[in-house]
């Protein structure tokens, strides 16, 4: 007979216990809305997947999710290779290194809802710096009326926020980079170009695969600051999936279509970034097969 | 190809760039050096850690720009060219392959980057390839690859240009096997008789140094100690450090007194094969010291000056016996099965004493 010692389940019980109380169970509930109507009085009725099909045809739900999408795709296509360049454009030693570092970390510690403030009353025509000094300068911006203004006030702000974090992450991966790399290329001739696309892309992959993750989930549950900027306006125009769902739950108190978002949008995130994991890491393998590419 | 020549180059660490590559304790990592290296010839840089030997390595291929002196190519100035101007090729401590690229991309580097065309670029990577015998490998990543197959192929990229000035070592057989550090140095020996590029190895492995080089460089504290062959190394060490460094163990070097012929170390006297000439003698000779290798070291029944033995290393082959004559600790090495006397005498072989003045050679073996 083989002995099993059972102490193990008593070991990870803690953690089984607060991953259940504070993950596993308040989803189960999400799921529980999601299948099912109620009038009130604690009464609720079986509906099977009739939330999830409303959701999925509701118009309402597709614009918010492209506006979503729009929004993530503006965030990577522009905080990605900002942030790669100014890693590389940051000195690697001396005394500017924690000048830059301390700078770059800053808008990284400012909470959310803050930096939604700073940013509401950064961009208004009537006393804001951006907005009052565009006004003076004869530009038409309004961010409260026009889409165009609101959007890239909110973009904007987040490229503000968060290419730090993009540019923190790959400056690690390049100073990780040992100095013989640059004087081996520095001896094979290698331009500017191949000394980034070969030696510093390589090795920066892996941090930037997680900066595209981070970037992308956050950007895609973007809440706080549009909330606080423009509360979604004008109209619908800033309104993403969060907010949306928010209003929903909240405001109109429709508990079963706002648990089947919930999963929707949830598994959307899942499999957006599965997605990226599988493309990066994937296409990482198969370069080996593309000869003859060179700079 | 191109013959080396270094004039009056001296190197020292001070600003932080420079400071990145090398060692800041030392403030002259190279003191003004005069250097010669004809064209074709394999020349090793021999010193221990620290003795300025990859800052000179650097100061040849033009990763650093020395402090003073000019680095002379077939009689041309290049000291403020960049290492592609002087198309040397440099292969490093640890390999440096660009990892996303295959075996042979990896080779065709240098020289899509110096624009050849593709057809010269094809035939000159197959050659190296086969030459290296990676020729299975070469659709395969570089990063998959093992250690000394990586070390391959950054000396393959500066096999394969064709006009290269000089092929640079540094220390490339540190991070390989042991079985595998022999048969690479076998090959790189192989292309330098075939090719016969200037090739400038640096080391702290005297074997690695004295089986690749027909020319040794020692260094020590940024200067050079002696510059010879294998042979006169051995025979002839113009220094007590070049005597020590060389050799396992060491040269043994112990203080004597010169009379004429003879050397006086406690109350015995050595006689030596000449005697030192008068100017010697009259400028009063101090601080004088015998070198003797402990190959030509011998341990007798009789005849010689007593010792006393304080240790017996059997290192396989042969056995290193640790002795103390008038109060000296010197080795001997016997060979395996000889036998160690019990109340052994020392004796040296005539013609094999040199003589050191200051740490300075001033009387040579035979």
């Amino acid at each position: 007979m083989k002995t099993v010692n059972n102490k193990a389940w008593l070991m990870v019980l803690p953690a089984i216990l607060l991953v259940g109380l504070s993950a596993i169970i308040p989803l189960m509930t999400v799921v529980n809305y999601s299948v099912q109507d109620t009038f009130g009085n604690n009464e609720f009725f079986w509906v099977g997947t009739e939330w999830f099909q409303e959701m999925l045809h509701s118009q309402r739900f597709q614009n918010a999710l492209q506006r979503t999408l729009l929004f993530s795709t503006l965030i990577l296509v522009i905080e990605i290779p900002l942030g790669i360049g100014i890693a590389l454009a940051m000195p690697k030693r001396g005394i500017g290194v924690s000048v830059c570092l301390v700078l770059m970390a800053l808008p990284l510690l400012i909470p959310w809802n803050v930096v939604g403030t700073i940013w509401q009353v950064f961009a208004r025509i009537d006393i804001g710096l951006l907005g009052h000094g565009l006004a003076s300068l004869g530009v038409d911006y309004n961010y409260t009326q026009n889409s165009f203004d609101a959007w890239a006030t909110i973009v904007l702000m987040d490229v503000w926020h968060w290419t730090s974090l993009v540019v923190l992450l790959c400056y690690s991966g390049l100073v990780a980079i040992p100095e013989v790399y640059y004087q081996a290329a520095r001896i094979d001739g290698a331009s500017r170009w191949a000394v980034f696309r070969y030696i510093q892309l390589p090795k920066i992959k892996r941090v930037l695969l997680i900066a595209v993750l981070l970037r992308f989930m956050d950007s895609f549950m973007i809440y706080t600051e549009p909330f606080v900027v423009t509360g979604g306006g004008p109209g619908n125009a800033t309104t993403f999936l969060s907010i949306d769902l928010v209003q929903m739950a909240v405001g109109q108190f429709d508990l079963g279509p706002a648990a089947a978002m919930s999963l929707i949008y949830f598994l959307i995130i899942l499999l957006l970034c599965w997605v990226f994991y599988t493309v990066m890491t994937v296409s990482d393998q198969n370069a080996s097969s593309n000869r003859g590419r060179i700079g | 190809m191109a013959t080396i020549e270094l004039q009056a180059i001296a190197h020292r660490y001070d600003s932080e760039r420079d400071a990145a590559i090398g060692d800041v304790a030392n403030p002259f990592a190279v003191n003004t050096l005069d250097q010669c290296w004809p064209d074709g010839g394999a020349y090793a840089l021999l010193g221990p850690s620290g003795c300025g030997k990859t800052t000179l390595l650097n100061i040849i291929s033009g990763l650093l720009r020395p402090t003073a002196g000019s680095v002379l190519f077939d009689g041309v100035d290049v000291t403020a060219r960049s290492p592609e101007q002087r198309n040397i090729a440099q292969v490093f401590q640890f390999p440096v392959v660009y990892e996303t690229l295959t075996v042979a991309d990896n080779l065709a580097f240098p020289l899509k980057n110096r624009g050849l065309p593709k057809l010269d670029i094809d035939s000159r990577v197959a050659s190296v390839l086969t030459m290296l015998g990676l020729q299975e490998k070469a659709n395969l990543k570089a990063r998959d690859l093992s250690v000394d197959d990586k070390q391959k192929i950054s000396l393959g990229r500066g096999l394969v240009r064709t006009d290269v000035n000089a092929i640079l070592f540094d220390e490339p057989l540190t991070v390989i096997d042991p079985h595998l550090k022999w048969q690479l140095r076998t090959e790189l020996k192989k292309i330098h008789q075939q090719f016969q590029h200037t090739m400038i190895y640096v080391t702290h492995d005297q074997t690695e140094a004295l089986t690749f080089a027909d020319r040794v460089i020692v260094m020590h504290e940024g200067s050079i100690m002696q510059v010879g062959t294998p042979q006169e190394l051995f025979e002839k060490p113009q220094h007590t450090f070049v005597g020590r460094f060389i050799g396992s163990p060491g040269m043994n070097v112990i203080p004597c007194i010169v009379d004429g012929a003879t050397a006086i170390v406690g109350e015995h006297r050595i006689s030596l094969h000449a005697s030192l000439g008068s100017d010697f003698k009259s400028s009063g000779l101090q601080n004088t010291e015998l070198g003797i290798r402990p190959e030509y070291v011998r341990l007798r029944q009789e005849q010689g000056l007593p010792a006393t033995i304080t240790a017996i290393e059997d290192v396989g082959k042969h056995v290193v016996v640790r002795v103390v004559v008038a109060g000296h600790e010197l080795k001997a090495i016997l060979r395996e099965g000889e036998p160690i006397p019990q109340q052994p005498k020392v004796w040296f072989e005539p013609g094999k004493i040199n003589l050191y003045q200051n740490d300075h050679l001033i009387q040579a073996a035979e």
